[in-house]
């Protein structure tokens, strides 16, 4: 079941391949928007099916490399379900956005093909090799989005990701070997590892792996000071690439926070959860505070990740502070933290999909070029005015039911901390609203045609279909977010109990 | 005797396969010399096939201790003789219809046949016989077209090979008179008590000219202009096979001959590992031909092979790592050379431009290829890394190991300049400039989607690789 959902792009992709691209554009559209369907009908039956008390559930181990310790291990749990529903609705959201793209359409959508399954496969990886595959083979294929089909200074915004992310990724290999060695007999199985606990109390080797671990997923998070790739990979990559980026890519770092460093390392954890609080707050407020001074939209969008991601670092540092703190405490931490990433991904990814709209009417993101935009497309400024609400954390939506537990759950252990990230969000509201005030009230003014009245188009149903969804989402999550919280609740204390172990 | 001879039917293919053809060649017309070509093949194929038969039967030592038929040694005969099968099958281009393929074919076949016995030697006079029939026929090919830069590449390669190659032999000797035995078995029980000083000097030495096959730092002048001056069968040839002997040769003289001898060899080893690697990555940053690109990546990749040597007797992994790291490096180089064979006229990283549109196949396999060098998963070379990285860490040199990953972060740039172009640009209004993107043939695409194939399948089915490069190192 698992395994299907996990490589049925990839086979689609296998098949789609072997159609010319002469046979039109709608065939590989349409296939995508097909299969990213499928695959989400079928992560919601598994969704409906998944027994929450169980711990994993549709584990499926297989022998692949006995003689190397690695075995094709995956299953779901309360901290990856959540994140495989995400990956299913972004990917579905981006198929259908880019329903009318017609630039090298067969390789645009094989390669997004292809990238869904990696992504769904490190979301459900139990071995840290499996996790290792795919979280390279995530990089390459984003390279390879933003190099060809980004925009301004897109190669070497590619490159620059590339390499970056790439040291990332072997930083965490190193890690990954650390865990491998000491562990015995010689394994790469998460579970395995997390049972046997091999590097408790093992000193400076244990603070080694952890670090080389922790840069690893620094990288790709981005905490401050690992953040630099992010804005202009952002910046210069296409819209559906961007929202992939940010909505699934991004979660890989923190959710290898969960899923590696916290249940794999808790007594080296435990000792370091200062410093990751530390990183976490300075994420929130550089984050927040680089993105007030951004004149370019999805730039300012990309700070925010920063600062957003800065909220889950703080919370999972926090749940490693076992001192002044109670098992509920963070444990609420942790389910804010995994919420925090569903509701960021979903968000993020509205955004950089409205900020493709901006793009695709008017070729620029330069939010001093845009005025009054309230005019001639009301949805569209309706649409990015409530994923902004939603964005900066308003109850009702789904931000609101993560941060609130961010901060009830880090509050007792990292007081200060917590005070300081709250800071954040205000200079989060602020800006969010400076910019909806500075591109959508006023008088209408559009790039390249000074005092120009209308050509700017308002959304299209295949924009329309593919944003809205993830607005209703983070409404429900906001609103009614038991379904969630029932998944996420007993995989975060079983976590917060390891570590506290 | 003959039970002997029987354990070395891999060698005997190849040497038989060596003098027919010379003799066949000579009664054939000068311009359809294509049965020495197949005979060549055949002796490979036979090769392998008794190679596999090999595996599994007991590890022994044969004519007198001289020669060890093991793990390594099938390990090393399989690499050896797949990838001699794949030059053939490169080779048909760019030296078939050639009024002198046959001594082409003949001087491949002994230059492998040098290379199998490099990796079983276990006797000093012994390596250096393997030394000198994996080297000669090689200076041969690389001046092969009797071109300009051919002779240029074979001086060049000639005169660092005879000056390692004379080093090498005054170390045997220097170690023949401490340990007064050129056997490994003996030596490793009468070099400790013999003088540390000339121990030192006498390997060191010896080191020189596996390091000259290898084509590691210091012995890697001459594969720049080898991988440029000679064509590109014959470029491939020598920035693989060559390596297989004299890194296996590396390792076994490590295992076999100094555990007990007071020398710090590994440290010795890891500054040579940690050079090479840097030294290949930084000279391939600006190369501006994609021969000399890919030589400079070899020097790296012998880099990160040398951390297997350098833990040989640190690690339990070591031995499988640099076995199956030396396959996955074998295919994935072969396959980067196919589509350099298979795209004669495209020499700079920016003649091919537009390939995914003209030929995806051969751009998949560069891609392929390119990222498998890197070591990005789920390739065979990023297997071999990881093992070897492991291997590493294991045996107490963490610090290499960190090296090495720095360096393939490094590495990852220049690789892109040659897939970005590839991959992303389009193709250049051709005009009157002549077509750079004009495939040679069918023979040597068939040998790029061979390797690009055997590196993925070889990383994928990895777990079935590995037990058969498992196994004790005689003596």
């Amino acid at each position: 079941m698992l395994s299907l959902i996990v490589f049925l792009p990839l086979a689609a992709a296998a098949v789609l391949a072997a159609v010319p691209p002469s046979a039109g554009r709608r065939v590989f559209t349409g296939g995508w928007v097909a299969v990213a369907a499928v695959d989400l009908v079928l992560v919601v039956a598994a969704w409906s099916g998944y027994d929450a008390g169980g711990g994993l559930d549709y584990e499926q181990r297989l022998p692949w490399m006995p003689s190397a310790g690695v075995s094709y291990h995956v299953g779901l749990d309360g901290l990856s379900l959540p994140l495989v529903a995400v990956t299913a609705v972004l990917f579905l959201a981006c198929a259908v956005h880019s329903l009318r793209r017609t630039d090298r359409v067969k390789s645009f959508v094989l390669l997004f093909l292809f990238l869904q399954t990696v992504s769904l496969g490190l979301f459900t990886a139990l071995d840290l090799i499996l996790f290792f595959v795919y979280f390279d083979l995530s990089i390459v294929g984003m390279y390879f989005v933003i190099a060809r089909w980004g925009h301004g200074e897109a190669r070497r915004s590619a490159l620059t990701f590339f390499l970056y992310t790439f040291v990332g990724s072997l930083a965490l290999l190193l890690g990954f070997i650390g865990l491998y060695l000491s562990a015995e007999p010689h394994t790469f199985d998460i579970v395995e590892i997390a049972r046997a606990d091999p590097l408790a109390g093992s000193g400076a080797r244990g603070a080694l792996v952890l670090l080389a671990i922790g840069v690893g997923l620094a990288v790709k998070t981005p905490t401050v000071p690992f953040h630099t790739w992010l804005p202009p990979a952002h910046t210069d990559a296409p819209a559906a690439g961007s929202a992939i980026l940010a909505g699934v890519l991004l979660k890989m770092g923190t959710y290898g926070f969960v899923r590696v460093a916290m249940p794999l390392l808790p007594a080296v954890w435990r000792q370091y959860a200062a410093v990751v609080v530390v990183l976490g707050v300075v994420s929130v407020l550089y984050g927040a505070l680089v993105a007030l001074a951004q004149e370019d939209f999805k730039r300012m969008v990309a700070y925010t990740s920063v600062n957003h991601m800065g909220y889950v670092v703080l919370a999972v540092g926090a749940a490693g502070l076992v001192a002044g703190s109670d098992e509920q405490a963070r444990s609420l931490a942790v389910v804010g933290a995994v919420t925090q990433m569903v509701s960021h991904g979903l968000l993020t990814g509205a955004l950089f999909l409205l900020a493709g709209v901006l793009h695709d009417r008017a070729g620029s993101y330069d939010m001093n070029a845009y005025s009054g935009l309230a005019g001639p497309a009301p949805v569209f400024a309706a649409v990015t005015g409530l994923v902004v609400f939603a964005s900066l954390g308003l109850p009702g939506f789904s931000g609101f039911v993560a941060e609130f537990q961010i901060f009830t759950g880090s509050l007792a252990s990292a007081t200060i901390a917590t005070a300081l990230a709250l800071l954040g969000i205000l200079i989060t509201a602020g800006l969010l609203l400076r910019a909806l005030h500075r591109v959508f009230l006023g008088r209408l003014r559009l790039p390249g045609a000074p005092g120009a009245a209308g050509g700017f188009t308002d959304l299209r149903p295949s924009e329309a279909v593919s944003i809205v969804p993830l607005l209703a989402l983070a409404v429900v999550i906001g609103v009614l977010p038991r379904f969630l919280l029932d998944v996420v609740e007993p995989a975060a204390s079983a976590l917060v109990g390891v570590v506290a172990r | 005797m003959s039970a002997e001879l029987a354990a070395l039917l891999p060698e005997l293919a190849l040497a038989a396969g060596a003098v027919c053809g010379l003799l066949l060649g000579s009664w054939l017309p000068r311009y359809r010399q294509w049965p020495v070509r197949l005979l060549a093949a055949l002796a490979c194929l036979v090769g392998l096939v008794t190679t596999a038969s090999a595996v599994g039967t007991a590890p022994r030592l044969v004519f007198g201790g001289s020669y060890a038929v093991d793990t390594a040694t099938n390990a090393g005969r399989f690499v050896v003789l797949a990838a001699t099968l794949l030059t053939i099958c490169l080779s048909v281009g760019a030296v078939g219809a050639h009024h002198r393929e046959t001594e082409f074919h003949v001087l491949v076949l002994l230059a492998a046949l040098g290379t199998v016995v490099l990796v079983g030697a276990c006797d000093l006079l012994l390596l250096f016989a393997g030394y000198l029939l994996a080297s000669v026929p090689l200076y041969a090919l690389a001046g092969f077209g009797k071109d300009s830069p051919g002779t240029e590449a074979a001086l060049k390669y000639y005169l660092v090979g005879a000056l390692l190659g004379v080093t090498t032999l005054a170390g045997i000797t220097v170690l023949y008179g401490a340990g007064r035995s050129t056997g490994y078995a003996t030596l490793a029980q009468t070099l400790p008590a013999g003088p540390r000083s000339a121990v030192a000097v006498g390997f060191v030495a010896v080191l020189a000219g596996l390091l000259f096959k290898s084509g590691a730092v210091p012995g890697h002048f001459w594969i720049p202009d080898v991988a440029e001056g000679a064509s590109a069968p014959v470029a491939a040839f020598v920035t693989t096979v060559p390596k297989v002997g004299g890194l296996v040769a590396v390792h076994r003289l490590v295992t076999a001959v100094l555990p007990a001898v007071e020398v710090n060899w590994p440290l010795l080893l890891a500054v040579l590992a940690a050079v090479s690697m840097s030294l290949g990555n930084l000279a391939a940053f600006f190369q501006d031909d994609v021969r000399r690109l890919l030589a400079y990546s070899t020097v790296s990749q012998v880099g990160y092979l040398l951390l297997a040597p350098v833990v040989a007797t640190g690690s339990a992994l070591a031995l499988p790592s640099l076995l199956f790291y030396l396959g996955a490096y074998a295919v994935t180089n072969l396959g980067a050379f196919a589509v350099v064979a298979e795209l004669p006229r495209a020499r700079r990283p920016d003649d091919y431009r537009g390939l995914a549109r003209r030929h995806p196949g051969m751009a998949a396999v560069l891609v392929l290829c390119l990222l498998g060098l890197v070591g990005t998963p789920p390739t065979a070379v990023f297997l071999g890394k990881l093992e070897v990285l492991s291997a590493a860490v294991d045996g107490g040199y963490a610090w290499l190991a960190v090296f090495a990953v720095v360096n393939t972060v490094a590495s990852l740039f220049y690789y892109l300049r040659w897939i970005a172009p590839a991959l992303l640009r389009p193709e250049p209004e051709r005009g009157e400039r002549e077509d750079v993107l004009a495939p040679a043939g069918s023979w040597s695409a068939l040998g790029a989607y061979a390797a690009g194939a055997a590196s993925l399948g070889l990383g994928l089915a990895g777990g079935a690789v590995l037990p058969l490069v498992s196994g004790p190192l005689l003596p």
